[in-house]
Parts: C-alpha cells; sequence; structure tokens
C-alpha cells in the first residue's frame, strides 16, 4: 500500500493513491464537492472558488481540485464557513449573468442553474436587472454564438480549443470587469481560423456559447403551408438524442426520434444512412481509380465538415489529397432538391430541406456557396441534436412514450456500413467492406476491428488484389496535426486516411448533448454511444454499402453509375485555401 | 482616431531579429511584445500575427497578454506618452488635478491621443514611486513632487 495515503473525508476514512486531488479523493468516497470551472483534463485551473473544502490544521479554504492528498488529511467538505463562500461567489457570478433561462439554449443542461439550485442563492446584485457588464454577442458566423452575458469566465471553452484542437481560437480578451471571451478583439469566427467543431459549446457550463439558433427558421417554415419539408437525420443523432429525454448514455432512440419528427409535422422523413451509403459508393470508386490510375494518394475523406474547414485553413497544400466527394449531408440534400423532388412532385424551391446532425460545423457546410444551385440551397436549415431535443419539449411531445416508427420511403434504407460513420474508423471500414470486394473481384470479410476503437491514430495495412493499402484514421484537432506532420516528415506511403475532427467521431460532435463535467470525467461518453452504431451495424441484414436495393435502384434510375457525370455534378465538390484573420 | 499604423518591411525585419534572439531563451513572448510595442508604437492584429507564427502560439493568445497588460497597446500612440500616476499615495497628494491640468493644456481626455500624433495622455496604476507622490511620466522620464505648475513647465519645454 505505498502508493496509497489515508485520508479522512468528513470524518470517514478512505485511502487513495498518493497524487490523488482533494476533489477526486471525495467522488471515491461518494462525496460530491460542487464544481464549476474544472473539467477533468481540459481545465484544472481552480479559478472558480467553488470546490473549496477545508482541511484541518490549514488556514482558509482551500480549492480542493488543486490540492493533493496527503498521508492522514482531515478534510470538511461541507461546514457554514464553506457554504457562505461558495454561495458568495456564486451570488457575485450571478450579479454578473444574464439570467434568460427561457430563452437559454441550455435549458436542461446548465451546470451554473445547477449551482445556485443547489445552493439557494440570492441575487441581490441584479434584482433590478442586468446591468453590470458591457454585453458583447458575437453573432458573426455562420455556426457559433459567443455571449458574453451568460460568462461566468471559467475558462473551460479556453482550455477545451487549446487542448482539444490545438488551435486556440477562443481566448481572454481585455482585464478585469472588462473581460470577455472570445477570438482577438472580437473578431468574427468566421476568419478567426475556427473549424466549428464546437468542443468549446460542450465544455461552457453556461449557454454563454452555442450554435446558431435554426430552430425559429424552422418553426417560420412550419407556418407557411405552401413548403414541403423534408428532414434527414444522421447516424449519429439516434445514438445521443435519448440523453436530452433521460435516457442512459448510449440508448438507441432511432424509432421515437422519427417518431417524434412525425408527431412535428415533417412530412417527408429520409435517412442520412442512405447517403452514407452513397458515400462508399462515390468515395470507394474515386479510391480505385486514385489507385488504379496513378492519382493523388493517400486519398483523404471528407465526410466531416470541421475537418475540411481545419484542412482548408492550415494544411492547404493536401487539397488535392481530399475526396471530392461532397459529406453525406450535402449529398442527401442534393438528391433531395432534385431526385427526390421529382419523385414527389414538387418543385425543388418548394422543398425546405433540413438536416438534424451532431454538428456544429454541418450549419456553415449547408451555407458554403457551391451546395446548392438555380438560386435554392441543398440544405435550407441545419439542427442539431441539442435544437431537436428543445423543439420537441417546447411542443409537448412526451418522447419516451412516442410508439418507435420506421421511416418512409426509398432514401431512408440502409445497410450496416452506414451508421457506423458516426464513430471513429467507421468511414475507413464502410469503404473497406465494399472496397476490397470490388477489387478482390469475390466477397471480402465484414469486419475491420483494427480501425475502431478511440486512439487518437490507428494505423493498419490490408493487403488487396496484391497490394499492401495502409490505412489510417485520425479524429479530433490535435492528432489531425499530429499525424500530418508526421506523415509530411516519415517515409511511409498511406493510401486512404479517415479524418473527423472531432475526436471519437460524429458520436461526439459539437450538436450533440452536453454531458456535464461530472459525467464527462466518469464515463467515456465516445464509446458508449459509438457502441450503439455498431450495435445497429452488427443487427442489419446488409452490411455492406453496394449490397442496398436502394442504391441499386437510385443509380439505375437516376445517376447511371458512380463517379458518372450526373453524380459528379450532384455528389462531389470543390475545396479552397483559406486565411484566417485576414480582413 | 485615425492615426495610421506604419508597419515597413524595416520594421518587420527588426521584429524578426527580436524574436530570433527570444526564441532560444524560455519565455519569449513577453520580451518581444515588449520590443514590439517598440518598434510599431502598438501591437495590432497584423503584428500579433506575425508574432504569433513564429512563436507558435495563437493569434487570440497573443491578443489576451497584449490587452491584459495597460503598457501594450493595440492602437498607435502619440510620440510624447504622458502617465499620471493615480495610485493610491499619488491620487492623496493630488495627482487628478495634475491630471486635469495635462488634460486642459492639452485638450485631450486620459486615454486620448492628440491629432498630429504628438501626445498620448493616460493614468496609470502605481509605478512603486510613492515616495515622490504625486508623479507623472513623459516617455521614459519620471517628474516627482508634481504639481500643476510643474505640468505648464514641462508642457512649456516640449511644446
Amino acid at each position: 500500500m505505498d502508493n496509497y495515503v489515508s485520508v479522512f473525508i468528513d470524518g470517514k476514512p478512505i485511502a487513495v493513491p498518493a497524487g490523488t486531488s482533494v476533489l477526486k479523493a471525495a467522488d471515491m468516497a461518494g462525496v460530491r464537492i460542487p464544481r464549476l470551472c474544472f473539467l477533468k483534463g481540459i481545465h484544472e485551473e481552480g479559478n472558480c472558488r467553488v470546490c473549496v473544502v477545508k482541511i484541518e490544521g490549514q488556514r482558509g479554504l482551500k480549492p480542493s481540485c488543486r490540492t493533493i492528498v496527503t498521508d492522514g488529511m482531515s478534510i470538511i467538505t461541507d461546514n457554514k464557513e464553506i457554504y457562505d463562500s461558495v454561495s458568495t461567489n456564486l451570488e457575485m457570478l450571478a450579479g454578473n449573468h444574464k439570467f434568460e433561462c427561457w430563452k437559454c439554449s441550455r435549458e436542461t443542461s446548465c451546470e451554473f442553474l445547477d449551482l445556485l439550485r443547489r445552493f439557494s442563492v440570492d441575487n441581490r446584485f441584479s434584482e433590478d436587472g442586468y446591468k453590470h457588464k458591457e454585453i458583447r454577442i458575437n453573432d458573426t458566423s455562420k455556426a457559433i454564438v459567443i455571449d458574453s452575458s451568460k460568462c461566468v469566465m471559467c475558462g473551460r471553452c479556453v482550455s477545451a480549443c487549446e487542448k482539444y484542437t490545438g488551435l486556440g481560437i477562443l481566448n481572454f480578451n481585455q482585464r478585469g470587469s472588462k473581460t470577455f471571451v472570445g477570438p482577438a478583439q472580437f473578431h468574427s469566427l468566421e476568419d478567426a481560423g475556427c473549424i466549428y467543431c464546437g468542443k468549446c459549446i460542450q465544455s461552457c457550463p453556461t449557454g454563454a456559447i452555442h450554435e446558431k439558433d435554426e430552430i425559429k427558421s424552422l418553426e417560420r417554415v412550419f407556418r407557411d403551408k405552401s413548403k414541403t419539408v423534408v428532414v434527414q437525420v444522421a447516424p449519429a443523432v439516434r445514438a445521443a438524442l435519448g440523453e436530452e429525454f433521460g435516457y442512459k448514455i448510449g440508448s438507441n432512440v432511432e424509432g421515437q426520434m422519427f417518431a417524434a419528427l412525425k408527431a412535428l409535422g415533417i412530412h417527408e422523413i429520409i435517412d442520412t444512412n442512405f447517403a452514407a451509403d452513397l458515400t462508399i459508393m462515390e468515395e470507394g470508386t474515386e479510391f480505385i481509380n486514385r489507385l488504379k490510375n496513378g492519382g493523388v494518394l493517400p486519398m483523404f475523406t471528407s465526410c466531416s465538415p470541421g475537418w475540411i474547414n481545419y484542412i482548408e485553413t492550415y494544411y492547404p497544400e493536401y487539397l488535392d489529397n481530399l475526396s471530392t466527394c461532397k459529406s453525406p449531408q450535402q449529398m442527401a440534400g442534393a438528391l433531395i432538391k432534385t431526385y427526390y423532388s421529382d419523385k414527389l412532385g414538387v418543385k425543388p424551391q418548394d422543398i425546405v430541406s433540413v438536416s438534424i446532425m451532431p454538428c456544429i460545423a454541418k450549419k456553415a457546410e449547408a451555407r458554403r456557396p457551391e451546395m446548392g444551385r438555380e438560386n435554392y440551397r441543398d440544405v435550407d436549415i441545419v439542427l442539431t441534436t441539442r435544437e431537436l431535443a428543445r423543439l420537441i419539449r417546447h411542443r409537448g411531445i412526451a418522447f419516451a412514450e412516442l410508439e418507435p416508427i420506421k421511416p418512409f420511403g426509398k432514401l431512408a434504407e440502409y445497410t450496416g456500413a452506414a451508421p457506423i460513420f458516426g464513430a471513429t474508423g467507421g468511414v475507413m471500414e464502410a469503404a473497406l467492406r465494399t472496397v476490397t470486394e470490388i477489387l478482390e473481384g469475390h466477397s471480402t470479410p465484414v469486419e475491420f476491428t483494427e480501425v475502431r476503437g478511440l486512439d487518437d491514430i490507428k494505423e493498419a495495412t490490408y493487403k488487396v488484389a496484391g497490394i499492401d493499402v495502409n490505412v489510417a484514421v485520425v479524429h479530433g484537432g490535435r492528432a489531425i496535426k499530429t499525424f500530418l506532420e508526421m506523415m509530411k516528415k516519415g517515409e511511409k506511403q498511406y493510401h486512404f486516411v479517415e479524418f473527423m475532427g472531432c475526436t471519437g467521431g460524429c458520436v461526439n460532435g459539437g450538436g450533440q448533448p452536453i454531458i456535464n463535467a461530472y459525467t464527462q470525467e466518469k464515463v467515456d461518453v465516445r464509446a458508449l454511444r459509438a457502441k450503439v452504431l455498431y450495435n445497429i451495424d452488427a443487427n442489419t441484414p446488409f452490411r455492406k454499402s453496394h449490397e442496398s436495393e436502394a442504391i441499386k435502384a437510385i443509380y439505375t434510375d437516376f445517376l447511371g453509375e458512380p463517379n458518372s457525370h450526373k453524380a459528379h455534378e450532384l455528389l462531389h465538390t470543390s475545396y479552397e485555401k483559406r486565411g484566417f484573420y485576414s480582413k | 482616431m485615425s492615426l495610421k499604423i506604419n508597419i515597413t518591411e524595416e520594421k518587420i525585419a527588426r521584429l524578426f531579429e527580436v524574436m530570433e534572439k527570444n526564441k532560444r531563451k524560455p519565455g519569449p513572448l513577453m520580451p518581444t511584445l515588449h520590443e514590439a510595442q517598440k518598434i510599431f508604437g502598438c501591437i495590432p492584429i497584423e503584428v500579433q500575427k506575425i508574432i504569433a507564427k513564429e512563436l507558435n502560439e495563437s493569434v487570440a493568445k497573443i491578443n489576451g497578454v497584449v490587452t491584459f497588460y495597460g503598457n501594450f497597446s493595440i492602437e498607435p500612440k502619440g510620440e510624447t506618452i504622458i502617465n499620471v500616476c493615480l495610485g493610491t499615495a499619488c491620487y492623496v497628494r493630488g495627482s487628478q488635478s495634475v491630471l486635469d491640468a495635462f488634460a486642459d493644456e492639452l485638450h485631450l481626455k486620459p486615454g486620448e491621443t492628440s491629432e498630429d500624433g504628438k501626445f498620448t495622455l493616460q493614468s496609470t496604476r502605481c509605478i512603486g514611486a510613492c515616495g515622490l507622490a504625486p508623479i507623472f511620466t513623459v516617455n521614459e522620464a519620471v517628474y516627482g513632487n508634481s504639481s500643476v505648475s510643474k505640468v505648464k513647465e514641462i508642457l512649456a519645454k516640449i511644446l
């Protein structure tokens, strides 16, 4: 027991590993010390003074997240001194917080509000209305809004941006009462090099950073009876939406999700999974062509718009390596406004194409000028998983009581290769299932488990038609940089690399339900949600994209063959180099 | 304020020299910013971008440091910078009237720069010369035991 020390937490003895923080030791003892700025592994600065405890024999109160246990330490987590101190700190924060909870994006997940409730804090400093600091709302980007009036200056977003993406887009500006968080000098995020991964949003304990709200746009559409609303839902949404309604993390709510969309009055529901299968046909064919005809290798996947933002801004020298395939969202959007509008007999201008995405960057992607034609957009409105949940709640739909339904129509069928797009390694595995079979000319294995899992960079080599094909899977901004620098210097010839802007892939996208800091520390949300998608895959009759009847039908009826002229026109795109702080 | 920031090739070259020297030492940011403030007279985004790239830091972080410290500025300042200390000791010995005298004489409010780019008037926190209170500084020269008449005397010399 050399590496263990004995401490007393509120009088109860417990042995914890040496080097443990008091906060962690209390967690181990089942005592939940309140916390605000602490986010395990991301922000452990001890600047909020909400987690303070009394250590016997020491003067004053100590921040438990920054205090390391020593043998025999006696820790008091709750007495009048602590309670008064924390209440006062919270009340001062409340005095600088604009309360408009009914409008706030964080209606069920506000860690700050939870603390105010726990301490039943008075709000004397702003009883007669908000007037304490200049409100700065940075609303100039296509996807993220920063609202300083709700900021509690904890610094979690600043650290999250630095640690998850390595980009450090956010920081503190000014000092003292004038301090505000954002890019330098209130610059637009659009031109600050932000990739819209949304990790700042998921780290914020309040509603100070949120996605650009498009619920109202959708509600306006509902009121316009001349419009037909077609909704597509991304694979990762069904693996997380339930969390907003009290389901355990890792619950598959696909059926209820479609039922809820129907209850909202959506006319046509399709599944982005269909477009994922289509992506494999297009991207797989593109890869085979590059491999056979000496095209640019390695080929990089192009499904994650966060990653696209990253490479366009920071590694434009590799743009030729990117697959020209649009992301599944945009492929589905293009088909909705062409193929599907024909089927429905509705003019594309009268269709409102809505997508439900686990992603912040998808909002900006849908607004790229090349993503549409003849004065209409392929995707008009993008809601995040959280926004969909809010809309469902606002309409009083009892989600848990809904009878599960299946979506209707050809563009809702999918194979097992599609849902796994939502997890890191999934796009690669789905592509390998189809590519190996086409190249080998006979049936090949279904599962490529080497590319699964949560290691930042995964590599594997598969012998396909006599060639050693080197693949890699990379997720999260930091790992992207590490990998590209390694690739630049190294000798190894990669053939195919999957990149995703978010660590864990779409299941952990910036638009997914927000998990509080305490739970984030306890469980790996990425693994639990990914399991849902792999389970769907394992239980689907067809697990390879090219086996899908719906895919075969759309090529026969409409597109011709993969990478045909028509497919290129609708399903492929181009990229361009971008600067930052250029305006 | 419409003073033009003058970012010449020559000044950028000097900045690179400074960074080259500082990069070899731990904590290169602060000394680099001090020099940049001297070279350009301010540290606007354009200069922050150069420093960020060279020192491998984000622009937002550099800006965070620049806007945190009162002695760095993102807008150009006058050739002559007058700082009046409003720290406790100076204040109780009447530095507010010294600041007001400067404001009257130069037709500037604290924090402003004259349109011809000659003067910037600022108030500052304690600069640690309380024994000489009230004090003000003109660029790097410190004037202690100051008074309204001393303000006029000094201004007469430099105007």
